[in-house]
Order: structure tokens, then sequence, then C-alpha cells
């Protein structure tokens, strides 16, 4: 298909390369990333994936943590709804995820920097194109500038409440 | 959260760091030297080395000399996936004296180097999951495995050939085995088909003494007309629990003398025969066909008239007589089994060709399906055995027509495998039965396999005509008088280089395989995968073809891919095999990925338990906290999660570890 | 509710007839619809082989526009309805191209929501209005009219969303619902040789002649089509293929015509005027009334 050149502005501009965390599920979408790298499929170096049994693993401090840590993104990938190999723990990551996008727009994280996708094993290219549009989505945002202070301040509270 | 330095000390955590190469397969895009030696910098790491295959045993065995002798503690791996070889390293750990979950594995090969083609980048990208590595493998605690008995007996799933196969090469091992089977009869597609290629032996002389000794085995419980319709527990421990439709006959009355069939007050079929593929008609008490096993009567409810008015004169009970093994009211009933392994032989189904409107099937009488000439050309089928067209006429010309649903961007991109080798046995017999003139259109001619060529060559001899070509459409439009009245085939004859009309009395299409309609809701029930065209996926497509990601359940024959009879019979005895591995060994490991309360911090909010889609987690009332039952937890994680205290943690998963791990990738800053 | 109306540039030039009979059926049935205002180039043919992007860029441009005050457009050309299609086919399945057409698009303050369904006049006629109510206006029966069918490829291929696309039947039940008859026609669906008559002049001949001589064979006194190109073809080049294959003519009309003509608009409001093989003789050996 097409392969977007980039613009002469966008080549031009000082390279800024997006950190993102994911958390990938044993079983679904660490196996389809696991599946891209066997098809030789080519996506941008920018995510660094941490490999739990389940999404529903991903203890809303995690994803917290690493914005606090300077992630740029964070990426979360589960099995698809009704296919979890724990029966339902997907649904209770997508009930979470709803929860902090709200936690993390009050506190000036843009929406794009947070994302929840269902991805099962054999989708290797949804990994592909995932990571791809996030990474550039996440790059035309550019780096995430949170006074870790008041984040921290921030997260006390939320955390508080 | 515990400082790192509060584990130094005494017992200080001593690192060993090993990159492997992987051939060029790591070493071409990730700088190895360059990791091995930002790994040297790192704080606790003791030694940092690169060596070409780690996996090898000289590979192992220099972890396990480096434990010895410089003291290591911790190992760090960056090799591949986790998946393939974290078991080979923890293995070397224990051989080493060390605890083998003290080990971390980094995947720089399927996340690093095969999908990333800037050299500097990569290799950056590795040093992050390196370094997150060494920093988690310090918190790494020894674990211990579980050992759980195992449940000696075997579930199988399809009475198919492979399921056969595997039911009947597990029975004789003297394993207790329930074959499970939807249909009123075992025999799967193969009992429908006339010859089997390359060797043309009849496929009924072949099957039905397996299919009759699966009736027969001591050994085996045979359910038809049943299904699956729960999975619980893990691997040596399964409960199912199998539903049986009611065939309104009661099994053990029935002896198959078929008089109930000649009594029904219908003298002749009114229902397609799903057997025949509806090329003849059935009454709404029948026998699926002559060898059916179990040899038991069925009542199809939706064309009896006893069930649509009540008003039958039930000449079908009168027959019986004494036997009285019809029963109208039957209703369906349930088994709770209690077996060890699972093999998933569900099978596949034929392409249907009305989704390639340029077939013509089903809008010309003379387009079959090349599963419809089987029933045709097969002597107990609906004309027995002759080669008829729908008016009664022999065909003067045939034409075959490959890859319908196969090969097809629009339908199905696979190759079924099959057809090739199934049309040229269809135009051996079809030429031997009626002398027609019977041409082949072939995309490519795909013969691979024990004799399959030399058939191919035969069939060459035998003066089938062969045109290389997709066929662009079938149709009843007529150029030229010769045309008119036939159905004409047009495709571009790629070998000759242009466009031919050839007319022919009757299409047969050749349709691929697919994946069950129901495969997904089957997958769902055994908890295992499907690829994106939906077959069943194996664990890996080479070393564990017939396993799954789902311990203790295998699979076998064509619900994995389009296979032919060899191979689902090899895949049926592999998937036997490797259940007879398991089972045999009396009791198994499992992962000690659980989750446990920390009482003192447990604050008996609850939170945890709905959350647990196993039951592991009950509330103590006398002490007001959790407790999770280590044998029903899954080690999923999500109520660790969800713990409002923190109170829950999760083997090799607990929170420190993970914010290690997170900390780690982006220290970078 | 009122349809979006995008007639395309062969609906004010070659294909005139059709939109002027399209419309007068669609008021004789109360279907409302309603242009778009400032609609451009579809984006098929030429821009479609040249510049892919460009193309889906110029007909999301009209989807974009539509979509502001309707819920679904009427695209009654052949190869309009097709890109209208295509171009929101490939917006859903390539992030890239829904990119860059977005960004097109905001430069000129339009944004593509993917909020428009596009439809072809056989499909709103049948399946919003029906062949019943269709029936029950006819006033001027077509008396059993022998017709051929014809849909050509593009309104079928590859996204048959409303017709089967190997045999598909709604102009048959569109146009029996006005009394006429229709024949068997084999070659409903292939190819009019409207792109080889001007690369490889004989073969669309050829493809011309095949046509237009399985029609009559079938006993068709008329060829009905959807298609502005497919019209012109098959009626303009009946002289040439005559010559190589000695066939005599056959008048080609767009099945709006003969709907509108049955519905009681008069017939030279509905462009029959327009047709180089003269129809009347045909309506008068059939005796058909029209007004």
């Amino acid at each position: 298909m097409l392969s977007r050149q980039p613009s002469a502005s966008e080549t031009s501009q000082a390279k800024f390369e997006p950190r993102i965390v994911a958390f990938f599920c044993n079983w679904c979408t660490y196996l389809a990333a696991d599946l891209a790298g066997t098809s030789r499929m080519k996506y941008a170096p920018n995510v660094r994936v941490v490999r739990l049994m389940c999404s529903g693993r991903v203890d809303p401090q995690f994803v917290l943590d690493a914005f606090a840590h300077g992630a740029d993104g964070v990426f979360i990938g589960g099995c698809h709804p009704g296919d979890c190999h724990y029966q339902e723990g997907n649904y209770k990551t997508l009930k979470r995820y709803h929860l902090l996008k709200r936690v993390l727009k009050e506190m000036g994280i843009e929406e794009d920097r947070f994302r929840l996708e269902w991805i099962s094993a054999a989708e290797a290219d949804r990994v592909r194109t995932a990571i791809n549009q996030m990474v550039e989505k996440v790059r035309d945002l550019g780096p995430l500038n949170l006074e870790l202070k008041d984040l921290e301040n921030a997260y006390a509270e939320e955390v508080l409440v | 959260m515990p400082e790192i330095s509060q584990l130094s000390g005494p017992e200080a955590v001593r690192v060993g760091f090993y990159v492997c190469h992987c051939g060029t397969n790591i070493a071409g895009t990730v700088d190895v030297k360059a990791l091995a030696g930002y790994a040297a910098s790192l704080p606790r790491v003791a030694v940092s080395r690169e060596y070409k295959y780690m996996c090898s045993d000289p590979g192992q065995a220099l972890i396990e000399q480096d434990i010895a002798d410089h003291k290591l503690n911790r190992v760090v791996v960056a090799s591949c996936s986790p998946l393939l070889h974290e078991a080979t390293f923890r293995r070397a750990l224990g051989r080493a004296g060390l605890n083998p979950f003290l080990l971390q594995m980094v995947n720089i090969r399927e996340h690093v180097s095969w999908v990333h083609l800037d050299k500097k980048a990569a290799t950056e990208k590795a040093q992050d999951l390196v370094r997150a590595a060494v920093q988690r493998v310090a918190l790494h605690k020894p674990l211990q495995k579980r050992r759980v008995d195992i449940n000696p007996s075997v579930l199988v799933v399809g009475g198919g050939i492979a399921g056969i196969h595997a039911a009947l090469t597990l029975a004789e091992a003297g394993k207790q085995v329930y074959l499970v089977e939807r249909e009123p009869t075992i025999g799967g597609h193969m009992a429908m088909f006339d010859k089997t290629f390359p060797t043309l032996d009849c496929a009924a002389c072949i099957l039905t003494p397996k299919m009759t000794a699966v009736g027969s085995h001591p050994n085996i419980k045979l359910w038809t007309y049943s299904e699956v319709v729960k999975v619980d527990g893990y691997v040596g421990n399964y409960k199912a629990q199998v539903k049986h439709k009611p065939r309104y006959v009661i099994d053990d009355l029935c002896i198959g003398c078929q008089e109930c069939i000649a009594a029904c007050v219908y003298k002749e079929g009114k229902t397609p025969d799903e057997f025949n593929l509806g090329l003849s008609m059935r009454k709404p008490i029948y026998l699926p066909f002559p060898q059916a096993v179990p040899q038991k009567v069925v009542i199809d409810r939706d064309t009896c008239i006893e069930f649509k008015s009540g008003k039958c004169k039930k000449t079908c009970v009168e027959a019986c007589g004494d036997r009285l093994a019809i029963d109208f009211k039957q209703k369906e009933t349930f088994d709770e089994i209690e077996i060890g392994a699972i093999i998933l032989a569900t099978g596949f189904k034929t392409f249907a060709p009305e989704r390639n409107p340029y077939c013509g099937y089903g809008r010309y009488p003379n387009v079959y399906t090349s599963l419809e000439v089987e029933r045709l050309i097969n002597a107990s089928g609906p004309t027995a055995g002759e080669v008829i067209l729908r008016d009664g006429k022999k065909p003067a010309s045939v034409g075959i027509i490959h890859c319908i649903g196969s090969r097809d961007a629009n339908t199905n991109r696979w190759c079924s495998k099959v057809c090739c080798m199934y049309s040229l046995k269809l135009a051996h017999l079809i030429k031997e039965h009626t002398g027609a003139e019977v041409f082949n259109f072939y995309i490519d001619m795909r013969t691979p396999g024990k004799g399959y060529e030399e058939f191919y060559d035969r069939l060459l001899d035998e003066g089938v005509h062969f045109v290389r070509g997709r066929v662009a459409e079938v149709s009843d439009w007529a150029v030229h008088p010769s045309e008119e009245g036939k159905l004409v085939i047009r495709a571009e004859d790629t070998l000759a280089g242009f466009v031919r009309r050839i007319p022919v009395d009757m299409v047969v299409l050749s349709v691929g395989l697919e994946p069950q309609s129901d495969a997904q809701d089957v997958r769902r029930l055994f908890n295992i995968s499907c690829a994106s065209e939906g077959w069943f996926l194996e664990r890996h497509p080479k070393l564990a073809p017939v396993s799954t990601f789902t311990e203790g359940v295998y699979i076998a024959g064509a619900c994995q891919g389009p296979k032919d009879i060899p191979d689902s019979v090899a895949q049926a005895g592999a998937a036997a095999a490797e259940a007879l591995a398991l089972i045999d060994a009396k009791s198994v490991e499992l992962e000690p990925y659980t989750a446990s309360i920390l009482e003192e911090e447990c604050s008996g909010c609850k939170s945890c338990i709905s959350l647990c889609p196993y039951q592991a987690i009950a509330f103590i009332e006398e002490k007001k906290k959790a407790y999770i039952n280590e044998v029903l937890c899954k080690g999923c994680g999500t109520c660790v999660a969800g713990c409002p205290s923190g109170s829950i943690k999760q083997n090799f998963f607990e929170d420190e570890e993970i914010f290690e791990e997170i900390e780690g990738v982006l220290a970078y800053a | 509710m009122k349809y979006a109306y995008y007639p395309g540039c062969s609906l004010r030039g070659t294909g005139r007839a059709y939109e002027e009979s399209l419309l007068a059926a669609f008021r004789l049935l109360d279907v409302e619809v309603e242009e778009i205002d400032d609609w451009n180039c579809c984006g098929a043919t030429t821009y479609m082989s040249v510049d892919e992007l460009t193309s889906y860029a110029l007909a999301s441009r009209n989807l974009a526009l539509a979509e502001r005050d309707h819920s679904e457009i009427i695209a009654p050309c052949a190869a309009c309805y097709l890109v209208l299609n295509k171009t929101q086919h490939y917006i859903r399945d390539y992030p890239d191209i829904k990119l860059v057409v977005n960004r097109a698009l905001d430069t000129i303050g339009l944004k593509y929501r993917d909020k428009v369904k596009v439809r072809h006049p056989l499909d709103v006629l049948l399946n919003d209005v029906g062949p019943e109510a269709i029936a029950a206006k006819v006033k001027v029966p077509l008396n059993g009219l022998k017709i051929a069918p014809y849909y050509g490829c593009q309104i079928v291929r590859p996204y048959s969303t409303f017709d089967d696309q190997g045999d598909p039947t709604s102009m048959e039940r569109l146009l029996e619902a006005c009394g006429a008859k229709t024949v068997r026609y084999p070659l409903k669906t292939t190819c009019c040789g409207g792109s080889q008559k001007g690369t490889l002049p004989e073969v669309g001949l050829d493809l011309i002649h095949y046509l237009l001589s399985e029609a009559q064979k079938n006993g068709a006194e008329v060829i009905t089509t959807v298609c502005p190109l497919c019209q012109f073809n098959l009626e303009s080049f009946q002289k040439e293929a005559g010559e190589r294959h000695r066939q005599t003519a056959v008048p080609v009309l767009y099945f709006s015509q003969l709907l509108a003509l049955a519905l009681g608009a008069p017939a030279d409001t509905i462009g029959l005027q327009r047709g180089f093989v003269p129809i009347r003789p045909v309506f008068a050996k059939k005796e058909i009334a029209y007004a």
C-alpha cells in the first residue's frame, strides 16, 4: 500500500523520538508481537514492552508511574472481549482504562498518549499498525512535559480519593 | 517499595548477563558487543557475555559455569521470546543449583532485531530492555512450581478420521477415552468419499473397521449427537459438561433393524438427505448412512409429523414393537466428566461456492461441488454410483475447476492443499464411470506427497485434459452452435496464451476447505486461539504442531488447517502421543504465578472477590480478611491490580518487580 | 427523508437523459432529493489510474459535503457510485489514506466523518420505495415490452452492496413492476467494451456485438442500462459493430427512462428523443400509450 512520505517540514524538524511503555498480555498481544517478529514486519522502535500474564494485571499505578518516569505514551494490549485467557480480565482492563482516561485528562495528559487495543495472537499486523499510529500521534504531540512535582501531588490526591 | 540497596550486603545481588547473537538473527541488527559492554556497566552486573547461540549446549554450559565461578545469584538472558526458551534457561539455572525463577529474559529478537531496521535505534531499545531486566531481576525471589496429579482420562472432540484415530490410539494404550461427536454418527467427511488418493483404495473399506472398533472398544465411551458445552479446570484436571441431544430413540434399546424407517407414514423421503448433500431425500426417521456408527436411528423433529401435529399414526412405534426404542418425550441430558487432557479434532467445512458468483453454482443445475460428485460416484450414494446429471443423462464432457474458495483474494487466500489431488482422483473416477472427456482447469498443480506426482503423471497418460488458467466464468451463453445447451467455461489458457471457451455438460467445482463456522465458539470453550483465518492455532508451527497455548489441550486434523487423510491421521497419532506423555507422567508442574493475600495489610473490603473469575478468593469472616485458594488461582493478576490497599501480591509479577521494569526502560533520561 | 443527490459530470453531458428521467421518476414517486451544493468531479477513470490519492480526496470532498446535511447520498452514474464506495472502503481500511485525505480536506475546512451511506438509484427504488408501491403508481403499463437488463461492471464489482455480484436482478424486479418482461441475459455483467473502444477498438466492437446480439437472440426489444458509459458505448457504435458482424440495431435506454414513462412522465421530458436508435416504433408496436 501507500507508504507515506514524510513532508519536508517533518524531516527538517529536530527529531523527537517518543518513549512509549506497553503492557502486553502473555496470551494474545505478546504473542502477536512475537508473530510480527517471526513475520519480519517492521515498525517504529519506540515502544518498550512489559509482559504481564493478563491485561487485567495492569494496575492503574503502572500507567501513572510510567508517565511520571518520562513515558510519552502508554499502550495496553489485551485479548479481544470474550477471548481473555482468564475469561474476563480484559473487561476489568476496559473499566480501568475508562477511569484512567478521565484521570489523565484532568492531569493534562492528552488522550492520544494512552491507548488500549485488543489484539489477538494472530493479529501481528495490528501490532504493527497500532504501534506505528501511536508513535505518529505521540510524535505530533511532542514530549510530555509534566512538572514531576505537580504530577506527584496530583497522583497522591488521586490515590487518596 | 524496598530499595535495591537493601539487597546488598553479605547477600549482594550478582547478575550474570548473556546476549545471544542467534547467528545473525540478532547480531545483524543489534550491536551485541556494545550491548554486552553496556550491561557490564550496569550496577550489580558481575559478568556480561555475548555468545553465538545461547540456547545451544555450550551456551547453557557457559551460564552454569559462571554461576559457579562468579557466584551469580541472578541471570538475565537477552535472546528470543521467553515463550520459546525461558524454560531452557530456567533448567540451566536449576542445574547450576540456582532457583530457576531468578532468571529474567529479554526479548531482543522477535521484539527488536526482527522488527527494526535501524541498528542504532534497535541497539538503544535493546539497552533499555536490558537495563529494565537487570533492575527487575534483582527483586526476583526463589519460587517453587506446584505439582498436581493428572486424571488419566482423555476427551476427544470430533469423530472424523482424526478423532477416531486419536481415540483408538489412546484406548489401545489403556486410557479411558470420551469421544464426543455432534452428528448422529462418527465418520466425518471421510465417510462421504468414494475412493482416496493416490492409491484409490475405497474410503469405506478402510474407515469402517476403525469406526466399528471405536463403537465396540471397552475403553471408549462414544457419545454421538452430543456436544461439549462447558469446560473448566486446568491441565491434568479438566471438567467438561457434555450435552446429549435427544434423538427420540433410546440408544440402548434400538438394535438398528431399521424397520421403523420402512414403516414411517412417509412412503418416500421428503427431506434433503444431509449425508448425500441434498442429492437424495430421507424420511424424518433415518440412519445417516448404512455403515453409521452407532447403528441407531434418529428422528428429526423438524420434519416428523408427530412433532408437528401430534396426530401421526406412529407406524414407526408399531414397527418397533416391544423393543420400545422410540420415545417422543426424550429430553436433552447432560453428563459431567473429569479428564486430564483434551484433543480437538473438529474438522473443517467446505467452501460454499455461492460466494463466488462467477462459477454458476446454484444458477445452473449441472454445476456440482466436488463433495456432491463424491456422493454421485459412491456406490452407496444417491445414484448408486452412476455419474449422471440432474436430468438423468450421462455427461459426455466434464470440466473440473480448481481453487474455488482457495488462493483467491476475494474469498480465502490459502491453498486448501487437498483439492489438486482430489480433483485428479475425481477426473480419473469420472472418466472411468462415464468415459467423458474431462478438463481440469488449474492455477498451479500442487502434488507434493508420496505417490502424488506419480498419480498426476498417470492422469496425463489417461488422456485427461489440463488447462492452466484461472476460470473467469461459467455461463450458458453460447457464441457458437456447438455451445448451445452446454455450460461454457471461459478461462485464459496461460500456457497457450489465449482465452479458451470450453463447452461441457457438467461442471465440478473443487471447493476449498474452511474452518468450521463455529470454530470461534469452540476455541473459546476450550480456551485456545485461532489464527486470523479461523484455523486453530498451534503452539509452534514447526516444533509443537499439535499442542496449543493451553496446557493439556491438543489439536489434530483439519481443524488446525487444511490437510489430507494421511496428515490428519499422523497428527491424530501425534496428539494422542502428546496426551499420553502428559498423563503417563502422573503429575504435572504448574507455573507458580499465583496471587496471595498479605494478611496484615488486607482491610477486608472484599473488592477482590468479585474480580476473580475462578472463585479462588474467599472471605474469612473470623479474621475479616480475604484468602486466595492457590489451587484455584490461575495467576492472571487481575485481583492484584484491583486491590485498593495493595495487599495482594502475584508471584513473579509483584508490583515492585513491575515498577522496576517500567522505571528501567525509562531510566535513560 | 431527503437524499443527497450527486449527479456527476456524465449526467450533465452524454447522460442527460439519465438525469432527466431519473429525477422525473423520483418526483412521481415522492422520493425527495437535494443536489449537493458545489459538488466536484467524483475522481473516477483518469484520476483513479494516475493518482489514487487525489482521486480519494476528490471523492471524499463530495462525501464530506453530503454528510453535512444528509445521511444518504444517491449516485446514479455507475462510475461515481463505484468511486464513492471505493473511497469509503479505502479510508476505512487504510489509516494512511484517511490521514492524507483529511489533511487535504482540512485545507478547505472540511472533515470526512464516514457518516454518509452511498446508494444507487436501483437500491433506493427497490428497497426504500419497493416494487409494489411502484406498480401501484404505474399509469402507462409497458405491455410486456421485452427488455434485456444490462448492469455492466461497476455497480456490482467489487462492492455488490445491494445485489448479487454475478447475477443481479434488481432491474428485472423494477421493470417487471412496470409491466415489462425481462429476457434471460447471461451477459448482464460482462464488460461493455467502453474502456477498450479507445485502445483496442476491435475488442470493444466484438464485445458490443456480443452484448447486442445475445440480447436480440433472447428476444429483447430494448436493452436497459444503469451507466452512462455503457449506454453511450452500446448505442453509439451499433453501425460499426454492425459492419463487422451484420448486426441489426437495438435501442439502448436507461432503466429510468422506462420507469418514468410508465409512471406517466411525458416522453419528451425524459430524454427519449436523445437516442440514436429510435424507440418510438417499438412503443408503437407494443401499443404503449405513453404521454
